[in-house]
């Protein structure tokens, strides 16, 4: 369970924009999340919320984009998306996929802020 | 009257300032000519016989030295000591993984050019150590087979993440009815093409050519360096 330390992560990295730009609370936090990215989107979405008491985030909705793994097909030589990621294959010609383009992200992409 | 909610456009990796640590000490590593390979599996798999083995045998031809992660005693770090080899316990308290601010710390006073190789062993965990770059060169998945053949379709992730998987305990695969090929072809399903050792430290089958593995991959980073 290292939801947690990501959720502090995000809350850490969030405040110091909501300073940086004179906020007073956050409504809302928009997250890409990677099918690859080994996070457990609920058990983060729990961590969340208790990570927030007593900061400017505290009552904001997390908002969780689901990301799919992207790879590289080397014989279509195209990029394909992965509909499961326990098959690295191309899902058109089925042809193994060692190259990852995507899908290991966890990346904060916006928020909604009362100043 | 409310005031109206503002959308603010962010970039913020989550995992920023570990990798940003993680590509510090990596640059670090390769200046010092050491080879880092880092340890991940569930518990019990076998990563810290494995690792003495891999201390004891090659101490004789190499300066080798193991960081061992775990979330409370320091009996690996005993364990590994009887290789003569120096070795570091990192206890993580509650946390599930290794990050790269405890590795750092665990250097600290040890002169890296004095290393060849620098294993380091994770927590036993398959899930949470995926996350988290600790600047290693080479990050070994381990198997045993007593886990059983689909562990990689049930932990895809930190297969992906990994350079090269080693299945352990290979004394044990009859007793077990082991079946190598199912194993291995889970294996390439969530990792293509990744490199797969199988051993047992106990007889010491197959350690050999790991060993000869591991030069050769140092060798050539030294060369590309």
């Amino acid at each position: 369970m290292h939801e947690l330390s990501i959720a502090l992560s995000i809350i850490e990295g969030v405040s110091e924009e909501v300073e940086r730009l004179g906020g007073e609370q956050v409504t809302s936090v928009r997250l890409k999340l990677g099918a690859l990215s080994g996070v457990v989107k609920d058990s983060l979405l729990f961590s969340y919320q208790l990570a927030c008491e007593g900061t400017p985030l505290e009552g904001s909705e997390l908002i969780v984009e689901e990301t799919p793994a992207i790879v590289h097909c080397p014989r279509c030589d195209a990029d394909r998306v992965l509909t499961t990621v326990q098959h690295f294959r191309c899902p058109q010609c089925g042809a193994p996929t060692p190259e990852v383009l995507s899908g290991r992200e966890v990346e904060v992409v916006g928020m909604e802020m009362i100043s | 009257m409310n005031p109206q909610p503002r959308l603010v456009e962010l970039r913020h990796n989550v995992f920023k300032k570990n990798d940003l640590l993680a590509r510090e000490l990596r640059s670090r590593f390769q200046e010092a000519g050491v080879h880092v390979i880092s340890l991940v599996s569930s518990p019990g798999s076998g990563k810290t016989a494995f690792l003495e083995k891999m201390l004891t045998t090659m101490r004789a031809q190499f300066r080798v030295a193991a960081l061992v992660g775990d979330l409370a005693t320091e009996n690996d770090a005993a364990r590994l000591a009887r290789s003569q080899a120096p070795v570091r316990q990192i206890i993580t308290g509650t946390v599930c993984h290794l990050e790269a601010e405890m590795v750092q710390h665990a250097l600290e006073g040890w002169d890296l050019q004095d290393l060849d190789f620098l294993f380091i062993e994770n927590v036993g965990n398959l899930v949470c150590p995926a996350s988290y770059d600790l600047g290693e060169e080479l990050r070994i998945v381990l198997l045993s087979v007593t886990e059983g053949e689909d562990k990689p379709l049930k932990y895809p992730t930190i297969f992906n993440s990994a350079d090269v998987a080693v299945i352990t305990k290979s004394d044990l695969a009859l007793a077990t009815e082991f079946d190598w090929l199912t194993a291995e072809s889970n294996i390439q399903s969530v990792r293509p093409g990744i490199r797969t050792f199988r051993l047992s430290a106990k007889t010491g089958d197959g350690m050999a050519a790991f060993i000869d593995f591991l030069q050769s991959r140092r060798s050539a980073a030294i060369a590309s360096a």
